[in-house]
């Protein structure tokens, strides 16, 4: 398939880890945070941590949407689904995602509540218009990519006069994100945690562009190299990393440039503008309250907004104490550093969030890496 | 949930969407997030919606680098 297989050919990969070895100076280490899940799944898929050098290592980010939304907010959907005339309807990898008393929407579709499953937004929007006696929440989740999507299906329920169409909003931004991971105590007191340098997201900057990135590139001296979701992009985001470090540079560098402009998609950010503002702080899993990380839907829009609607409940729970979802999202733990990690929790049965959506550490360790390890 | 990948706009169909093919699968797709999509684009596709063509020049670029570093040999 056109811009699928060239960007997967093993011989150019092999080339490419060759000039990563030789460039790579034995003397230093190099540790490399991807935040993209997309990413840490290509690692996984095609076992690039074994062609780089053992100086040259990859640290998983918080960049999966599902992992990252914290139990209180999937208890709250359970809640909303489970108010009287719901029909709630989300992107299908929530549906497994464990809440508190290892419930999750799915177990309460089985103990009754209506509960669907939808491909895209658009699909939310005609599930109203075809239940017009019903109320149709669509559990928005998701980072840039999936926003503006959110306000298309927004902008359709006005169109088309609905007024039984509401959006659970969680949309959360990337940079705050990455700000957030490099103010921590351990990447910047402890010292624990060691990052040299981050692989910004595919997706997310087709949308944003790669302008985003300069504040904290700069700010924080760490070069930033956005890369597509194939193995060669990836491979390559990495060797540009490591002439970035070696040359002492900390620049917003591009190789993603058939899908990412420096201003993004001018169309889609005019949408998200007109429709949503920040939340001064929303919880993460892992990184717990980041100030300014979410969005919420305007007043203007506030007929669609279930929030406004329901007295949605807004408390924060714990994670499960013996998932270890929130320090590997702080890129301090690794899958295999859990206790639970394929024995009690597996795809089949998650205990935590990033064993759920194939973008998740635990879940990409799962499926590729295994058996490396062991 | 984020990976998506570039399909082929097929067919533009109404209400701002589009046929696209991706290896052999078609399904429609909303183009309310991008201007000037032709038939014969390449869109990137996530949940449903086209989020940005692909740029075939810039992909060209990125591909002969790593066609470069196998003509010198230098690196093998
Ligand atoms: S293996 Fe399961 S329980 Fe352990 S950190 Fe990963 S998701 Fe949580």
């Amino acid at each position: 398939m056109k811009y699928i297989d060239e960007f997967r050919d093993g011989d150019a990969a092999g080339r490419l880890a060759a000039a990563i070895r030789a460039e790579a100076d034995p003397a230093r280490t190099y540790h490399i945070m991807e935040f993209c899940g997309g990413h840490t799944h290509a690692i996984s898929r095609y076992g690039l941590e074994d062609l780089l050098p053992a100086n040259v290592r990859m640290i998983h980010g918080p960049g999966c949407p599902v992992c990252v939304l914290p139990v209180g907010r999937i208890d709250a959907a359970i809640w909303l689904a489970r108010q009287p005339g719901v029909i709630l309807c989300t992107y299908g990898d929530m549906l497994r995602v464990p809440g508190s008393k290892r419930l999750s929407l799915l177990k309460v579709k089985a103990e009754g509540a209506d509960i669907r499953m939808v491909y895209s937004t658009l699909d939310a929007v005609k599930l109203a218009a075809d239940n017009p006696d019903r109320s149709v929440v669509f559990f928005a989740i998701g980072f840039e990519t999936t926003t503006p999507p959110t306000a298309v299906a927004v902008k359709q329920a006005a169109a088309l006069g609905l007024s039984n169409f509401f959006v659970f909003c969680n949309h959360v931004l990337t940079p705050s994100a990455i700000t957030q991971i490099l103010d921590s105590p351990e990447v910047r007191e402890l010292g624990t945690v060691q990052l040299d340098a981050f692989i910004g997201p595919a997706h997310v900057s087709t949308i944003i562009g790669s302008a985003p990135y300069e504040y904290f590139a700069e700010e924080y001296q760490r070069p930033v190299v956005i890369a597509g979701f194939e193995p060669l992009d990836v491979l390559q985001a990495v060797r540009m990393l490591v002439a970035q470090i070696n040359q002492g540079r900390f620049e917003v560098e591009n190789e993603f440039a058939r899908a990412v402009t420096r201003d993004g998609n001018p169309k889609a950010k005019a949408l998200v503008a007109e429709m949503f503002e920040l939340r001064k702080s929303f919880e993460w899993r892992g990184l717990g309250l980041v100030p300014y990380s979410g969005l919420r839907i305007k007043d203007a829009f506030a007929a669609f907004d279930a929030e406004r609607h329901w007295d949605v409940p807004a408390d924060s729970v714990a994670d499960n104490k013996a998932c270890e979802c929130g320090a590997i999202l702080r890129g301090v733990k690794k899958p295999t550093d859990c206790k639970l990690f394929g024995t009690v929790c597996t795809p089949e049965n998650p205990m935590g969030s990033c064993m759920v959506s194939a973008e998740g550490a635990c879940a990409a360790h799962w499926t590729y890496g295994r058996f490396r390890d062991a | 949930m984020c990976l998506a990948l570039p399909s082929l706009v097929t067919e533009l169909l109404d209400g701002d969407q589009a046929k696209v093919d991706l290896g052999g699968v078609t399904k429609a797709v909303s183009l309310a997030l991008v201007d000037g999509v032709a038939v014969g684009d390449y869109v990137i596709v996530h949940v449903g919606y086209a989020l940005t063509k692909v740029d075939p020049a810039e992909a060209e670029k990125t591909l002969a680098l790593w066609a470069e570093m196998q003509e010198t040999g230098a690196l093998t």
